[in-house]
C-alpha cells in the first residue's frame, strides 16, 4: 500500500502538470468568435471601456458614440502597416465627419504616450484616440496583431471586422453596411 | 566702449537663451541594462533584454528618455506600468495561468515539508548500525573489539579535551 503512495503521488502531479500546459496553451489561442459572429451575420455588440484619450485630459468610450458609425482601429506608433493605413483611416473619418453619420476612433495598443502622439502628429492624424493601458479593451475584442479595424453600427454592434493593413475595399464594403 | 558693452550684453543674451537648451540633461541615475532585464517585452512576453523587434525598440527608446531625464529605476518602473500596464514588469499575472507560477512553488514547498515531516521521524527511529564502546560493527561492517572501541573513546576524550 504504502510502496504504490509514491508512484500514485507522481503521477498525479505529472498529470497536473499536464493540465496545466494544456489550459495555458488553450488560454492563449486566438480568439475569432467576432470574425464567426459576424460571418454567420449576427453581428455581435461592441465590447465598450472608458478610456484615457490620447493627448487630452478626458476619457471615452465606444458606449458613448451609440446613434453614430464607428471605425474602431487598433493602431501603434511602431507598426509599419498602421501607418500605412493612416491616410485611409483620416480620410474616413473626414467624410464621416462631414456627413455627420459618424467618426474614426483609435485605440492605442502597447504603445507609450509620447510615441503615440508623435505618430499622430506625424501622420497628419486628426481622429481621436485612446489609450488602452493593459490592453484590457483589446483583449475582449480578440485584438493581438494590429493594425485591426472594427466597423460598429449606430446601435453598437459590430457589422465588419478585418485583422490587418485595411484598404479602401474594406471600408467600403463595411459602411455600406451601416448606411 | 558702448559698442563693447552692448556686445557684451548680447553675449549675454544669447548665452542666457541657449543655455538652458544646452544645458546637460540630468545625471542618469541607472541604465539601460538595468532596467532591461526586470522587465518584458509586453507584446512577446520575454524579458525585454532578450526581445527584438519594433515593439521592444520603441520600449527601449522610452527607458532611455526616462534615464536621461534622471529617473530611478524605481521611478522608470512606475512609468512603464503607467504607459504598458503592469504585465510589463517581470512578474507573473496574479490572475488566470499565471497564478500556477505562484501556486506551483507553494505546492511543491508544501509537498517537500510533509515528505520531510513523513521520512524524518522514520529515519531517526531506525536502529543505530554506528560501532559501541561495548564493541560490534563500524559503519563499514568492520568488526571492532571492546578493547579497540574503548581506545578509541579514549583517544577522543583526548582529542577534545
Amino acid at each position: 500500500m504504502k510502496r504504490a503512495l509514491v508512484p500514485a503521488i507522481a503521477t498525479v502531479l505529472a498529470l497536473s502538470l499536464v493540465g496545466l500546459l494544456a489550459y495555458g496553451l488553450v488560454s492563449r489561442s486566438v480568439d475569432d468568435s467576432i470574425e464567426q459572429s459576424v460571418a454567420r451575420g449576427e453581428f455581435p455588440p461592441a465590447p465598450s471601456s472608458t478610456l484615457p484619450v490620447l493627448g487630452g485630459t478626458g476619457t471615452q468610450s465606444i458606449a458613448g458614440l451609440r446613434g453614430k458609425v464607428v471605425v474602431l482601429n487598433f493602431w501603434a506608433s511602431w507598426c509599419k502597416p498602421c501607418e500605412a493605413e493612416a491616410p485611409l483611416l483620416e480620410r474616413t473619418h473626414k467624410a464621416l465627419q462631414s456627413s455627420g453619420t459618424g467618426t474614426v476612433l483609435g485605440v492605442t495598443h502597447h504603445d507609450s504616450t509620447p510615441a503615440s502622439m508623435k505618430f499622430a502628429r506625424d501622420n497628419g492624424i486628426s481622429f481621436p484616440s485612446l489609450r488602452d493601458v493593459g490592453t484590457k479593451l483589446a483583449d475582449r475584442y480578440g485584438t493581438n496583431n494590429i493594425p485591426e479595424t472594427f466597423v460598429i453600427d449606430r446601435s453598437g454592434r459590430i457589422v465588419d471586422v478585418f485583422r490587418g493593413q485595411i484598404d479602401q475595399r474594406f471600408i467600403d464594403r463595411a459602411l455600406a453596411k451601416v448606411r | 566702449m558702448a559698442r563693447r558693452a552692448r556686445a557684451l550684453a548680447l553675449a549675454a543674451l544669447v548665452a542666457a537663451l541657449l543655455g538652458p537648451a544646452h544645458a546637460p540633461a540630468a545625471a542618469p541615475k541607472t541604465d539601460l541594462v538595468d532596467v532591461e532585464d526586470e522587465v518584458m517585452c509586453v507584446t512577446c512576453k520575454v524579458p525585454l533584454n532578450i526581445a527584438e523587434g519594433p515593439q521592444p525598440d520603441s520600449q527601449r527608446a522610452l527607458i532611455r528618455d526616462l534615464i536621461a531625464q534622471g529617473r530611478t529605476k524605481a521611478q522608470i518602473k512606475q512609468a512603464l506600468v503607467g504607459e504598458y500596464g503592469p504585465d510589463v514588469l517581470a512578474l507573473p499575472d496574479d490572475e488566470g495561468f499565471g497564478v500556477t507560477a505562484y501556486a506551483i512553488p507553494l505546492v511543491l514547498g508544501a509537498l517537500v515539508i510533509a515528505g520531510l515531516a513523513l521520512l524524518v521521524p522514520r529515519w531517526r527511529r531506525r536502529p543505530a548500525t554506528g560501532m559501541t564502546s561495548a564493541g560490534g560493527r563500524d559503519r563499514d561492517g568492520a568488526d571492532v573489539s571492546a578493547a579497540d572501541a574503548r581506545r578509541l573513546d579514549e583517544d577522543l576524550a583526548r582529542y577534545d579535551g
